[in-house]
């Protein structure tokens, strides 16, 4: 096909670069420099959708982010694809391939679309919270259908090729927009040497300026574009991004920017490039130059294809050279649109007339439109459109001059474009991000950004200042004042703005909605929103129905949810809403802007984030002995712990079975690395840790090693550990391997806050210790092999002392303490020599079977024992003395601990509190599946009175029998009885109430 | 009251919908009402509809500063489930589960609640434990559930990667099939159309500076807007602002503000079929019949009254949704907000009196306040009138801080609220 709407000469394209893509299924042209709207309008391609709700053929409206209706589907494989890319702000590429999102069995033809038209009538605003209710078991099938009709594009079904990346930006003078306003802004900025990022969305600086035919300087506009972009390039200070959208601004002038950096290539990213990027920007001044939208008018049928914004048809036409039709009618409230015409004329194509809706225009433009020949048509208005595909002619009729109704006969007029301006709205969205709310200004006809916390600035169309000189004054000014505030720089310094040539522009009129000589409920459908068909309609009929706050009508109309965010159609909906309710638009206000300015694909926020990198991996010395031996492991926070490991041909409970009964028969040996160790030194150390575990510290002497549980303010238990005396001064605190890092902020949460006159010092040094326990009978001999200046005599190397000394060779720091009842050493060494030292212990301990074992096997080991482990039973609910520990409660503390007094409460010293029990199945076989709940009856009806579940359940090879502890309210006092665990299946297990303490309960195996 | 249905909805397009009644009056307040509401979101809407339909109680005001159903109940990720772990939360949850399985019909207003189920994740051992716990608790409590290997969890979503390939493998799940989603917006109109009909004063724009008391028993609220309201009983439903409310009565309730925020992408067209939650990489999602994937983050640690969170916060959560989803990574995010919840150290609310009396509060329902719109309503409607706890209510007293009695589902739920 031909590119029957290119124009043969002008334009930013570059025509000996041809590009194909493909749009449906069929083939067309365009070039370098594009567009994907562009390019389809370069080769007449009028439909580019249907609309959501009524199934109406849509095409392009406008040239950039507010686009509504060009929301296409991009991607040549399935990985690749990307729903809803906007076709305007798509950048043509050779090979792009794009589809429509709606219409079946395609958009030109969609059969939906008589469903539409008949059903539309039955879809005002809210309707299905009207009906779709009886009968009540229906509606889920009544939604499938709903459903069905929901979406745009589609997502991938394969899982995204491309990376995604994130880069953290400090700047002096962060400037938002690469207009004119922007790039003056910039210039000043940059001279002073500050740091300055420019961002723009678009593939080139100038905005504004790429499609205008105004003089700066009395040259082309475009070429002072250029040789400002070409000093900033100059600059070493200076960070240029174009293709970067700032898509949200956040408190304490924190921007985030997305840059598209292989989007314009193809849809797969190149080799080692990633895909996109974030930029997380800080900075000190911030200068929003983010222009305008223009507004279109809301008339009958206005979103029939051929109906554009008068700015995008003079940028399709002017930067593009593309003329989106043959014959124009544009309706206009104000001068600057009379471009539009112009252009239009200029192109060689017809225009139709200028339908102005002031009584009176006189500015410049009208006047240079006139003498072209131009036919104006005054005091009027295009009330409604005819065509179905395409624009086939308008109906224009006389207004009043409040634009609130219609005044005399309509006029029927031929052509096939319709273009409309309905004045501009600032593009206030990143100054409202951090709360502040925009400012109605009755002179420019739109909303302009409030009052602000943040260190901002802004400058051109954005403050409603829509001339050219304008526009460069405030940004020349805005970037000498921004680099000032930052400490660049003179803000005396007196600069003259670039200057463009002036022409005087007529006033504009404010009107939003055209009336109709039928009252809006009865006249063809006038769209507000096109991405989600709200019409004027729809907006008075919410009104009417009682929803009069703008977020009402937002909310019942669908009006601004669509992709576009209501950059389209919010203001003049807002109008209607004001117009309707009988009050002023500020009275009506606006909703809520919030990021993202357009939307961001997620992975690029979540960068590298994701996959393997999701999350740090944490690994011990040990680590790759532990892959060698064939481990299987368990996350534990970040950590990857052994879980068990395997022989050949061994089951999960085989395995176990053979590491639990080597440890108990002669000697195992477990990595211990990944305990939380804290180093607290000070003169307050002991004081400290008296208030922060609930059992006594005070008299612990050097060399000594004590037990701790930590308990919340409110009593609970939520830590545990041993503790270790190294100097008067100096200790050591181990925690659970998930709970370290919230160890740490505790201590540092209560030092900070509560007791900041304590002099103590926390310091994390789990990673600087590698630790290994071995365990059981034959661990003194085997350590003996290895040390020859620490003294194991059970007499003088106590259970719970630790001592200084050498193991293989390597200064270590050895633990007498024990979490599996056995004679037990915990060996700490600096942790590069941790692989060393481990596979002495191998070598040294062949000849006993030194065996490894995993958290299952310490977990079942322990158990035995009945030794809690924090955080399995324990959930942040139950107090010492729920678990039997009272012992480790200490209430004789002169200054207190936390947790005491919340474990006083009524609530917590009543006897029937749940607590922590052993339990027997009485079939000995038989483990009971953790998280089982207790009953006393198993017939009781649902539902039941439930006394605690179990929270850790295990067979015991070394005893014969499955053991379990569990919560059982009142267990302590139930010794003996009999309670009941119903199982999803049906079964009921029944067990007894025991001491948690399976094996040795006097406690001689560790002390021999 | 006009009723709605399919065929009314016929009626009115002949005539070209002009005739639709008002959903609710716009009211000047009255000198003074039997109960006063004090906040027109979901809960306090639903407190009202439950005051004059179960109580007979219609000399009713709700007062909102803002617009109906403006707070939380318009910004929240709209799941509704009922498997919480211990009794008091799982009855009182269930019981609002029972009220929304009949809402739409009770309000003549379709609330789109649709039961397409809720997935809580477990990618560890302990989470698995914790899991197995919970679906034992909701079975013997009469609540619906079932724990799930990650085979099974594939099965019902095909799309998400349970395979071990990822950080955290998902190892399996808990699934409520009676859980899903609701239109959020419509549970609060639905509730104000109905308490409107029977009576109840809905006044906008209407904000609340202070609270009147007598000898320690509230009278009356002072307003902005309209000065002086008396009323003999008065409630608080002010999720996010529940502290401010407190000390204007002269107390301080165990409460922390958070910003917490969601977001959601562009529509595409559907391919999640319920709702997603993991606890362990801090993500939610579910896909509205809109075609948008809304998407819950976390609170932020910071204290705030601003209707916005930090940034660190969304790039965690769509982190854990592309970890969960990789094939989303190309699928892009539109929009993000944020609201203030109330959090409670036990992450379970309070439905209680006060130490002033006739002043009774309904807060600190933290992350998870929408799912339990009707029951909440419902059981302080019933505290309001009778002047003291619902049954369901008693144990969410305020005054459990004092003696101990927590319901704490923060440690040991394990479950995104």
């Amino acid at each position: 096909m031909t590119q029957k709407n290119r124009l043969k000469t002008g334009g930013r394209i570059e025509r000996g670069k041809p590009m194909k893509f493909s749009y449906n299924g069929r083939s067309y042209q365009g070039f370098e420099g594009d567009t994907l709207a562009a390019a389809l309008l370069a080769n007449g391609v009028d439909i580019v959708g249907r609309s959501f709700k009524y199934s109406r053929p849509r095409g392009i409206v406008a040239a950039g982010a507010e686009e509504p209706n060009a929301v296409l589907q991009l991607g040549a494989t399935e990985a690749t694809q990307v729903p809803n890319v906007r076709a305007t702000q798509q950048e043509l590429f050779d090979g792009l391939v794009a589809h429509a999102t709606n219409g079946w069995p395609n958009a030109e033809l969609d059969l939906m679309s008589y469903v539409g038209k008949v059903g539309g009538r039955m879809m005002p605003p809210g309707f299905y919270y009207k009906t779709f209710m009886y009968p009540q078991s229906l509606w889920e099938t009544y939604e499938k259908f709903i459903r069905k009709a929901a979406g745009l594009g589609r997502s991938p079904l394969e899982n995204d090729p491309d990376t995604y990346d994130h880069l953290n930006q400090h700047a002096d003078v962060m400037i938002v927009g690469g207009g004119p306003a922007g790039l003056a802004a910039a210039l000043q900025a940059a001279r002073s040497g500050a740091r300055v990022i420019l961002a723009d969305e678009q593939q080139e600086f100038g905005g504004a300026l790429l499609h205008s035919k105004e003089q700066i300087d009395g040259r082309p506009a475009t070429e002072w574009v250029t040789k400002v972009v070409e000093e900033l390039r100059g600059y070493d200070n200076v960070l240029l991004l174009p293709r970067s959208t700032v898509n949200g601004y956040h408190d304490h002038n924190f921007l985030t920017i997305h840059e598209r950096r292989t989007d314009h290539i193809a849809d797969k990213a190149p080799a080692n490039i990633s895909r996109q990027r974030m930029h997380r920007v800080r900075a000190k001044w911030v200068v929003l130059a983010t222009g305008a939208h223009e507004r279109p008018l809301v008339f009958g049928n206005n979103d029939v294809p051929g109906c554009m914004l008068a700015s995008a048809v003079s940028t399709y036409i002017n930067r593009y050279a593309v003329v989106p039709g043959n014959e124009l009618v544009l309706m206009t409230t104000n001068d600057h649109a009379y471009h539009c015409a112009l252009d239009w004329a200029n192109a060689g194509r017809k225009v139709v007339a200028i339908v102005d809706t002031r009584a009176n225009p006189d500015g410049e433009l009208v006047q240079r439109a006139k003498q072209q020949g131009l036919k104006v048509i005054t005091g009027s208005a295009v009330i409604e459109v005819q065509g179905s595909k395409r624009v086939s002619g308008v109906s224009v009729a006389p207004i009043s001059a409040d634009g609130s109704r219609v005044t005399g006969s309509v006029e029927r007029l031929s052509c096939d474009t319709v273009a409309s301006s309905g004045g501009w709205s600032p593009a206030v969205h990143l100054s409202c991000h951090t709360g502040s709310r925009p400012e109605w200004r009755d002179d420019i006809i739109g909303f302009v950004p409030g009052k602000t916390v943040q260190k901002q600035l802004t400058a051109g169309a954005l403050n409603g200042s829509y001339s050219l000189q304008a526009c460069l004054e405030e940004g020349t000014k805005a970037g000498i004042d921004a680099a000032a505030n930052a400490g660049f720089g003179d803000s005396a310094a007196d600069v003259k703005a670039p200057q463009a040539n002036a022409h005087r522009e007529g006033k504009a009129m404010p009107l939003f909605h055209v009336p109709h000589t039928k009252p809006t409920s009865r006249a063809p459908k006038q769209f507000v929103d096109y991405q989600n068909d709200v019409t004027a309609a729809g907006i008075e009929l919410a009104t009417r129905e009682g929803f009069e706050s703008i977020e009402h009508v937002k909310r019942y109309t669908a009006m601004g949810f669509g992709t576009d965010q209501g950059k389209l159609g919010n203001i003049n909906g807002m109008a209607i809403a004001a117009k309707s309710l009988n009050q002023t638009i500020p009275e009506t206000g606006t909703t809520i802007f919030r990021p993202n300015y357009t939307p961001i694909t997620f992975g690029a926020i979540a960068g590298r984030h994701c996959g393997e990198l999701f999350d740090p991996k944490r690994y011990t010395p040990m680590h790759k002995w532990h892959l060698e031996q064939g481990a299987k492991f368990e996350d534990v926070g970040l950590w990857k712990r052994p879980w068990y490991f395997p022989k050949a041909g061994e089951s999960m409970q085989e395995a176990l079975n053979r590491e639990c009964r080597a440890t108990r028969e002669s000697v195992g040996i477990l990595d211990a690395s990944t305990l939380g160790k804290i180093d607290i030194q000070g003169k307050d150390a002991r004081e400290f840790l008296g208030r922060v575990y609930s059992n006594a510290w005070a008299k612990l002497a050097v060399g000594k090693c004590r037990y701790g549980l930590m308990c919340g303010e409110d009593g609970m238990v939520f830590d545990d550990g041993v503790t270790s005396c190294l100097a008067e001064n100096h200790f050591i605190m181990t925690t659970t391997t998930g709970g370290a890092a919230r160890v740490l902020e505790w201590l540092e949460l209560y030092h900070q806050t509560e007791w900041p006159e304590l002099e103590v010092y926390f310091n994390t040094v789990t990673d600087q210790w590698a630790t290994m326990t071995i365990s059981g009978p034959n661990s003194r001999k085997l350590l003996s092999e290895l040390t020859d200046d620490i003294d194991l005599d059970r007499d003088t190397f106590k259970f719970m002392d630790w001592r200084e000394g050498t193991v293989a060779g390597v200064p270590a720091r050895v633990f007498r303490i024990s979490f599996t009842g056995e004679l037990s050493f915990e060996i700490n060494v600096q942790a590069n020599y941790g692989l060393h030292v481990w596979e002495k212990l191998f070598e040294q301990g062949e000849k006993y079977n030194i065996t490894p074992y995993g958290t299952e096997t310490m977990h079942i080991l322990r158990a035995e024992k009945g030794f809690i482990i924090a955080g399995q039973d324990t959930d942040g609910s139950v107090h010492p003395y729920d678990l039997g520990m009272g012992w480790c409660v200490s209430n004789q503390k002169p200054f207190s601990f936390i947790g005491k007094r919340g474990m006083a409460r009524e609530d917590c010293v009543k006897p029937n509190r749940k607590q922590l029990v052993g339990l027997k199945t009485k079939d000995p076989q038989k483990v009971i599946p953790e998280g089982s709940q207790a009953v006393n009856d198993p017939q009781q009806p649902l539902p039941m009175t439930m006394l605690g579940h179990v929270t850790s359940s295990y067979y015991s090879a070394c005893l014969g029998h499955s053991i379990a502890m569990g919560f059982v309210r009142g267990g302590h006092d139930r010794m003996g009885e009999t309670v009941y665990y119903p199982q999803a299946d049906g079964s009921v297990i029944e067990a007894e109430i025991c001491s948690p303490i399976f094996l040795d309960p006097k406690g001689e195996r560790q002390n021999v | 009251m006009q009723k709605y249905s399919g065929f009314g909805l016929l009626k009115h397009a002949l005539s070209h919908h002009e005739n639709w009644q008002r959903v609710w009056r716009n009211p000047q307040p009255k000198k003074k009402y039997d109960v006063i509401i004090v906040g027109g979101g979901g809960h306090g809407l639903a407190t009202a509809y439950y005051l004059a339909k179960e109580h007979g109680i219609t000399n009713v005001a709700v007062l909102e500063k803002g617009y109906l159903g403006g707070g939380n109940t318009a910004r929240n990720t709209t799941i509704v489930r009922s498997n919480y772990l211990w009794d008091e939360a799982a009855h009182l949850y269930e019981h609002a589960m029972k009220l929304w399985e009949g809402l739409s019909q009770d309000l003549n207003y379709n609330v789109m609640f649709s039961q397409r189920g809720v997935l809580n994740l477990g990618h560890t051992l302990q989470d698995m434990r914790d899991i197995e716990r919970r679906v034992n608790a909701n079975r013997l409590n009469g609540i619906d559930g079932e724990v799930l290997d990650a085979k099974q969890v594939q099965e019902i979503v095909p799309i998400m990667d349970c395979s071990e390939n990822t950080r955290y493998p998902v190892m399996g799940a808990s699934w409520q099939p009676r859980a899903g989603v609701a239109r959020h917006d419509a549970v609060a109109w639905g509730f104000a159309r109905a308490a409107d009909a029977l009576g109840v004063d809905l006044i906008q724009q209407c904000e609340v500076i202070d609270i009147l008391t007598e000898d320690g028993a509230a009278i009356g609220v002072e307003t902005k807007q309209h000065g002086v309201i008396k009323a003999d009983r008065i409630g608080c439903v002010t999720a996010g602002n529940s502290g401010v409310m407190a000390k204007m009565a002269g107390f301080k309730l165990p409460l922390e503000s958070h910003p917490l925020q969601a977001l959601v992408s562009e529509p595409i067209k559907p391919i999640l079929d319920t709702v997603v939650m993991s606890n362990h990489v801090h993500g939610y999602v579910s896909q509205s019949d809109k075609g948008d994937l809304v998407i819950g983050a976390g609170i932020d640690g910071y204290n705030g009254y601003g209707q916005r969170g930090s940034y660190p916060t969304i790039e965690h959560t769509v982190q854990a949704i592309v970890e969960l989803f990789p094939m989303f990574s190309r699928v892009r995010m539109n929009r993000q907000w944020g609201g203030i919840v109330d959090t409670c150290p036990d992450a379970c609310p309070i439905i209680s009196d006060t130490p002033v009396e006739n002043l009774f509060f309904n807060c600190g329902w933290g992350t998870g306040g929408f799912k339990a719109t009707p029951g909440s309503g419902h059981v302080f409607a019933a505290t309001l009138a009778r002047g003291e706890a619902h049954e369901l209510a008693k144990p969410f007293s305020m005054f459990r801080f004092h003696d101990g009695s927590l319901i704490d589902e923060h440690g040991a739920a394990g479950v995104a609220h």
